[in-house]
């Protein structure tokens, strides 16, 4: 009990938790009238946006003190995985939706 | 300006990327620059944050720059090459394997900020008792069990892995989870000295339970189970935001958690199957259907809307109508030509495959076309027509039943065996629309309605031609 009083005590957390709430809306908002034929490059665009988590593994390797070897390595990896996450996954979508090509 | 009121700018306008962007992508003329806006609202948030982030604890600006951006110099082409040089045929994987890319950043993530906080806990009166520390090791276990998950799923697709399942499985990953929720809670509550290693003993747990999780699912389930591991992963995502106070994580990563979900809802309807039966039901060796329509052998009906049809022929290169007696039925021969007009206008071929007995009478599908004014050179007859089907996208079945039957072909007891028949299912999509499952002039059942490539389109052939009409016109 104690522990949700001092969660929701602080406007900073509260605000995250309305941007929460907010998205979620969004979310499923914008998913709604989805044509079947969309349903996996959407699928591969929301795969790519995810790939945000990046920024994460940026302020992670961006405060690592550089003498903490093991901290160094895995924040590398944490950059490179995140970033294959982000070209990778828009890349592919772009592929997929090469084939939606307007004629004439 | 103040290069922290900048740096909010700039994720602010990643956040609009993301929610214009995504919803750009769910319709087909905007997908393409969706997908863009999308990537440019990622880009201006990623700089933004390389050069104007100030850490909160030591206000610093970010240091390690020549790791940070050899880094993504290495993940940009590594990401850019297997991309594009992918078969079309392995999108699927790739999607899968890039998911897990995120999961596993998210997880590396945890483990990073946990070792930071146990480091910060270890003198006397320090406790791992915080929503902080639940935050991050939340965000550690999904993004594991995403990026376990995520493999197996690539691996399954790329043909390297079988379904595999024990007994009992769906009560082991059931106590599994609860188990690793628990450990998750004793290392919070118990000695900082001991947490260290526990916290690797969770990250292989995490890792366990993704693995135990998407291994009995079956090859054919796997889109829904990456849609559902994608969007573990923005959920993920979003506690890294929660974490940092980062506008831009949040937004991106729980659009991504509740669109996924709802993408994944999606997808079952579109197979007929409910998320649970998908999850669970692989072991029961079947496809229980929800719907009440299942056919003589326990086959499935898959059922598509006027409005996806029409997105499918609009962006058609070919395509064949197979008019029948529920055409004439339904004197729909003028709505017809509309939409073969409409289609032809967007640059799709279109043509009409004539079978010899459609109809009532030979020749009457012929006098019905003619009548509503079809050009006779787009009518093949039936050998001609068998030819094109392997390079047609999506054939229309107007009111034809038995001239489609693949039982003529198939099964020698069946009544219409024998008689030369109309090979539809050679064609990547087939639509079928009738008003109900009734049974055709032969009075037996089709067994093309329960195929893998077909969809049924109920209603009156008028009516829905009239709505394809429209859908035609307004993409």
């Amino acid at each position: 009990m104690e522990f949700l009083t001092d969660v929701f005590s602080q406007d900073v957390n509260v605000r995250m938790l309305y941007i929460i709430i907010l998205s979620i809306f969004v979310g499923i908002e914008v998913i709604e009238k989805v044509p079947t034929i969309l349903h996996t490059p959407l699928m591969s665009g929301a795969n790519a946006i995810h790939g945000v988590v990046i920024i994460g593994s940026i302020i992670v390797m961006g405060k690592a003190p550089s003498d903490d070897y093991l901290i160094m390595i895995l924040g590398f990896l944490a950059v490179v995985f995140g970033t294959l996450n982000v070209v990778g996954g828009f890349v592919v979508t772009d592929r997929m939706l090469e084939l939606f090509k307007k004629k004439k | 300006m103040s290069t922290s009121a900048i740096l909010n700018i700039c994720y602010l306008i990643g956040s609009l990327g993301f929610i214009i962007g995504l919803k750009m992508l769910s319709k087909p003329e905007t997908a393409r620059k969706g997908n863009w806006v999308a990537a440019v609202g990622m880009a201006i948030a990623i700089f933004g944050t390389i050069f104007l982030y100030i850490d909160p604890e030591t206000g610093e600006k970010i240091t390690n720059l020549t790791w940070i951006f050899g880094g993504m110099l290495i993940g940009t082409i590594l990401g850019t090459m297997s991309a594009k040089k992918v078969q079309m045929t392995a999108m699927p994987q790739m999607v899968s394997i890039f998911n897990g890319m995120g999961g596993i950043c998210a997880g590396l993530i945890g483990i990073i900020e946990f070792r930071h906080l146990i480091h910060l806990n270890e003198t006397p009166g320090g406790t791992l008792m915080t929503g902080h520390a639940l935050i991050i090791l939340l965000g550690l276990i999904i993004g594991t069990v995403s990026f376990a998950g995520s493999v197996v799923a690539f691996l399954k697709l790329n043909g390297n892995l079988n379904d595999y399942s024990f007994k009992g499985q769906t009560f082991f990953n059931l106590f599994f989870l609860v188990a690793v929720f628990g450990v998750a809670l004793f290392m919070m509550n118990g000695d900082v000295a001991n947490a260290h290693m526990m916290m690797y003993v969770l990250f292989a747990m995490a890792c366990v339970y993704g693995i135990s999780f998407v291994m009995p699912i079956g090859g054919a389930d796997m889109p829904v189970v990456i849609s559902l591991l994608n969007s573990f992963t923005g959920v993920a995502a979003a506690f890294g935001g929660f974490l940092y106070n980062n506008g831009v994580m949040l937004t991106g990563g729980i659009l991504v958690g509740a669109a996924g979900t709802l993408l994944t809802v999606l997808m079952c309807k579109a197979m007929n199957r409910s998320l649970m039966n998908v999850i669970i039901g692989s072991f029961g060796g079947g496809n229980a259907a929800s719907a009440a329509i299942v056919g003589e052998n326990g086959g499935v009906i898959k059922e598509i809307s006027a409005g996806d049809v029409g997105i499918n022929m609009s962006y058609a290169q070919k395509v064949i109508i197979v008019p029948g007696y529920g055409l004439a039925v339904a004197q729909a021969q003028h709505i017809c030509h509309e939409l073969e007009k409409q289609l032809t206008e967007k640059g799709v071929d279109v043509k009409y495959a004539i079978h010899p007995v459609a109809g009532r009478m030979p020749g009457h599908m012929n006098v019905l076309l003619a009548e509503a004014d079809v050009s006779y050179d787009k009518l093949l007859e039936m050998d001609a027509a068998n030819d094109e089907f392997a390079t047609t996208d999506v054939v229309l079945i107007l009111g034809a039943n038995d001239v489609v039957n693949p039982a003529a072909k198939n099964n020698p007891a069946s009544p219409i065996y024998g008689m030369p028949i109309l090979e539809v299912e050679k064609a990547k999509t087939v639509i079928v629309n009738k008003r109900s499952m009734n049974k055709g002039y032969a009075g037996i059942e089709n067994e093309l309605f329960f195929g893998s490539k077909t969809r049924m389109l109920f209603g009156d052939a008028k009516k829905m031609l009239q709505e394809l009409v429209n859908e035609v016109k307004s993409n």
